[in-house]
């Protein structure tokens, strides 16, 4: 076992299970953030139950595993891939159709997902855990005004917003090579489900970048 | 039409061998017939060297048909220069246009050191094939033809892998060097014929083995690899090499 996952497949499988486990994660994530725009208290009450539900609380450091694990293997193979081409590197390539842009920045759309990653956390993960929310009431049950700490996070400061909807478009990038290259790690592709997964796949970014994005430049704007 | 020349400039890869650094050398080569391979127009340049007393340029060729894979040069940036499906005795000057600068580097990865000029050592794909890509049988009279009854959609699938020529077109690509093409190829050619099945699990562990050691990198499912090779190899071979592979290894 030690052997496979020291192995160049063995790592990848890592990155793909991890990634999958990551793309699941993001997906309901979005979901819940799009009650944002339907309302205080159908976000509160949603983000109420997320809070205490015994499942999310059993999820939580299997999540943050899968991002060490993701982040941690996509460094290593990045930088000893790195040293694979040898001593001297080509005066001249042509890699523009030869692959998709996104495939070959991954590293770079991993980083700039991680820089907003560390940001998010300290703007609510940070606050929600280790107070500093303010107390709402809703159908008679004390909670978090999670609502409120979102949207003045949101009006305060353009920048944030830019922040978060950099992260939304980088994560929909990484998403565009991920989805389909996920399955094909695990095997399970050949020329037909490729098309398949890819189609799924960019979908999926689609939707996932947008409602990531549209949700702060919506706050500033528009509310 | 047909006996159309064009003017070309070349810069050409030059290094001594494997220890020394090497540099770019340009060359001016003209009347070069539109209608020549792309190593006739090395062999032009090379008479042409050799007449003013110059070291020729070496480089790997053989068959100059298309199948022995020997051929390795990156030409203007891509493995076997601008032409898809296509190795560089397969490639013909009217591709180029007149007056152009054409960039000729070696093949470059770790797992290949050059051995001179645009000659690079691809022994290491021999040492895979040695770590496991073959059948072991008994020696004795040869068995009649079709005594193994094969679905013919097997054995085409199984052709399309055997017709990597191990070229290496595909690590030189690759960003991160890796040799996943070729071993897939490999690896799946023989998985999927009842002569290879017997010996499949071993195989791929023993071939991945040998294919991370000798510094291939690893696959990050690019593709690039599949859109150079002259032989059209799929990179869903490459998911039943990782199908293969995590079946040896998770499987009991
Ligand atoms: C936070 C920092 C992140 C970094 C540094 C990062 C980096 C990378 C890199 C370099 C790869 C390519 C690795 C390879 O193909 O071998 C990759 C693949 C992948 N990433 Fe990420 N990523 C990050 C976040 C995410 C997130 C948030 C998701 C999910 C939404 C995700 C999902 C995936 C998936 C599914 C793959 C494909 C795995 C495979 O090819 O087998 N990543 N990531
Ligand atoms: S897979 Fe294609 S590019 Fe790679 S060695 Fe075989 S023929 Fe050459
Ligand atoms: S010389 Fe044999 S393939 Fe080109």
């Amino acid at each position: 076992m030690a052997g496979f996952l020291n192995s160049s497949i063995g790592k990848k499988f890592l990155m793909s299970i991890s990634g999958l486990f990551l793309i699941l994660f993001v997906g309901l994530h979005a979901t819940l953030n799009s009650l944002l725009l339907i309302g205080p208290d159908t976000y509160n009450i949603a983000a109420h139950f997320m809070a205490t539900n015994v499942f999310i609380k059993i999820m939580e450091p299997i999540l943050a595993l899968g991002f060490i694990v993701h982040i941690i293997y996509a460094f290593i193979l990045e930088i000893s891939n790195y040293y694979k081409r040898g001593p001297v590197r080509y005066a001249m390539t042509v890699r523009r159709h030869q692959s998709t842009w996104s495939s070959r920045n991954m590293i770079w759309l991993g980083i700039i997902i991680f820089v907003f990653l560390a940001v998010h956390l300290a703007n609510f993960f940070w606050k929600v855990k280790f107070g500093g929310v303010p107390e709402t009431t809703v159908n008679g049950v004390k909670m978090h005004d999670t609502y409120t700490l979102v949207v003045s996070l949101f009006q305060a400061n353009i920048w944030i917003d830019l922040l978060y909807v950099l992260g939304a478009i980088a994560l929909g990038f990484h998403l565009h090579h991920a989805f389909w290259s996920a399955f094909q790690t695990l095997g399970w592709s050949n020329e037909k489900w490729r098309k398949i997964w890819t189609t799924l796949g960019d979908i999926y970014a689609v939707i996932i970048a947008f409602t990531f994005g549209i949700i702060p430049l919506y706050f500033y704007f528009v509310k | 039409m047909a006996n159309k020349t064009i003017n070309i400039k070349l810069r050409v890869w030059r290094q001594n061998g494997p220890h020394d650094k090497g540099h770019f050398e340009e060359y001016e080569l003209n009347n070069v017939p539109t209608a020549a391979s792309f190593l006739e127009m090395m062999d032009l340049l090379n008479e042409k060297l050799i007449s003013e007393g110059k070291e020729p340029v070496a480089f790997d060729h053989d068959c100059r048909e298309g199948i022995c894979g020997a051929c390795s040069m990156y030409i203007n940036g891509r493995a076997h220069g601008p032409a898809t499906g296509v190795t560089t005795c397969q490639l013909h000057m009217r591709l180029f246009k007149d007056g152009e600068t054409i960039t000729v580097e070696p093949w470059r990865a770790k797992a290949f050191p050059v051995i001179k000029d645009l000659m690079v050592d691809r022994s290491a794909l021999d040492e895979i094939i040695k770590a496991g890509g073959y059948i072991s049988v008994n020696t004795g009279g040869a068995p009649d033809a079709n005594t193994i009854p094969i679905p013919k959609d097997v054995a085409s699938r199984a052709f399309d892998a055997a017709n990597c020529i191990g070229c290496g077109a595909c690590v030189a690509t690759c960003k991160n060097s890796s040799a996943m093409l070729f071993v897939a190829a490999k690896v799946s050619h023989l998985a999927l014929l009842p002569q290879g099945q017997v010996e499949a699990k071993e195989r791929v562990k023993k071939m991945i083995a040998k294919m991370d050691e000798l510094g291939f990198g690893s696959c990050t499912n690019t593709g690039a690899c599949e859109v150079e090779c002259p032989k059209g190899i799929s990179i869903a071979f490459i998911a039943k090499l990782n199908r293969e592979y995590l079946n040896a290894n998770l499987m009991p």
